[in-house]
């Protein structure tokens, strides 16, 4: 992981020009659990193939790989539908943990340790909003470009770039301390603006 | 069990990214499924890894991708590798013994048998075969009643997960699911006040760091 582009992470990213598909994706992937009908499919892979590998480039992994890992997660969202539930997530979240776990199983040859596994399905939570996090996620993208830009960098460098607390200090040059106090801010903050419906 | 001590936020965003190391992503993890609560906030976190995925623009994909990924469709692996054996180790944690699921990918059986590794009296330790990239390790800890470790500060972050028993430090007192989720800003004094022995899974970042629990007790009695 150390041939990855340093720490500027704002250009590729787009503006979310349709605020409520997120909650649509996760219709489609809910409805793809219970049918699986394959035409539900490849519209979710049209949508979501492109992005899940230009994530998988941005971890700092070639063309190639990113590809293949891109297909395998794909073939993933198919294999493990019956376990998505929506009111736990959104269908974007579920498609990028998946993502993030394999990518991670391939980098570092070990298992990325999960806290739960069938347990999105079988788990019952009756005192949780169901919406939370479809709200959650398809008001956030907006909130995450309105954060201050030293906010964001270290949400992007932990999301886009998978570097660590003490990496993201060596990179910047500032305390471990500070990484921590900006993510904790970031996040505050994001949440606060969720709550508040940005 | 009533959980007083929780991950840090900055913790569960970088679990929740799959920037954290191996061997502290896995006491995350034990932690995670022993708490309902973080693991609320993780899914948070992990919504906003949805929401900066949904951001990304579509890298281009190779001409014949769909009909690749198509063609694995109809192939059901016969047996999904990793299901079985976390099944059962998730029932065995949940209905014998108090392992934590996750930690049943690199323990088999219970925390009864573990081939403890004596350090000095009183203190043993189990290494899991859990590494990071930078040398970060998980070990298991076990410390006997009424032991004491040396005042110690950490070089970078630290995660203290207690799996039985408890110990009491300048931050409180720790009891079974509780996490010590520490930086360098910090040192302490942890008391094991249990009657029996304490169990708990320790993990820093890297090698050179983990001067911690273990590194002080034993340094000046092994000299490594
Ligand atoms: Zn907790």
């Amino acid at each position: 992981m150390e041939n990855k582009p340093p720490g500027d992470d704002v250009e590729n990213i787009v503006p979310l020009a349709q605020q409520n598909t997120s909650q649509d994706w996760s219709d489609v992937l809910a409805e793809l659990a219970e049918t699986k009908d394959k035409t539900l499919f490849v519209e979710l892979f049209k949508h979501f193939a492109p992005k899940v590998k230009a994530y998988i480039i941005r971890l700092g992994l070639i063309e190639s790989s990113a590809e293949e890992l891109m297909q395998e997660t794909m073939a993933a969202v198919w294999r493990k539908s019956h376990l998505y539930n929506r009111s736990k997530a959104a269908a974007s979240t579920w498609i990028f943990t998946l993502a993030r776990n394999l990518s991670i199983d391939l980098m570092r040859k070990q298992k990325y340790p999960e806290y739960s596994l069938d347990e999105w399905h079988e788990e019952a939570d009756d005192n949780d909003d169901p919406c939370v996090d479809h709200v959650l996620s398809s008001r956030m993208g907006l909130s995450v470009n309105k954060l201050p830009e030293e906010q964001a960098q270290v949400i992007y460098m932990s999301f886009y770039e998978g570097r660590s607390h003490s990496d993201i200090a060596n990179r910047l040059g500032i305390p471990l301390g500070s990484v921590k106090s900006r993510i904790r801010l970031a996040s505050d903050k994001l949440r606060s603006m969720w709550r508040d419906g940005v | 069990m009533n959980i007083k001590h929780h991950l840090d936020e900055a913790s569960l965003l970088s679990y929740a990214a799959g920037s954290m190391s191996q061997s502290m992503a896995l006491v995350a993890a034990c932690h995670l499924s022993m708490c309902p609560q973080c693991q609320e906030r993780a899914q948070k976190s992990e919504a906003i890894g949805g929401v900066l995925l949904d951001s990304l623009a579509p890298a281009a994909l190779n001409e014949n991708s769909l009909d690749q990924v198509m063609a694995m469709l109809d192939y059901e692996p016969s047996v999904d590798i990793a299901v079985p054996k976390r099944i059962s180790s998730k029932r065995a944690g949940a209905d014998q013994t108090d392992l934590p699921f996750p930690l049943g990918e690199y323990i088999d059986g219970s925390l009864d048998s573990i081939a403890w590794k004596r350090i000095v009296p009183g203190v043993y330790c189990y290494d899991l075969p859990c590494k990071s990239e930078r040398g970060g390790v998980s070990r298991l800890l076990r410390i006997a009643p009424g032991k004491s470790m040396l005042p110690h500060s950490h070089d970078g972050n630290e995660l203290t997960l207690i799996l039985r028993g408890s110990f009491s430090d300048e931050i409180g007192r720790f009891t079974v699911g509780d996490i010590a989720d520490l930086d360098s800003e910090i040192e302490h004094q942890p008391l094991v006040d249990s009657d029996e022995d304490c169990i708990c899974l320790i993990a820093t970042d890297a090698p050179l760091r983990f001067s911690t629990l273990l590194g002080k007790i034993v340094q000046p009695m092994t000299g490594f």
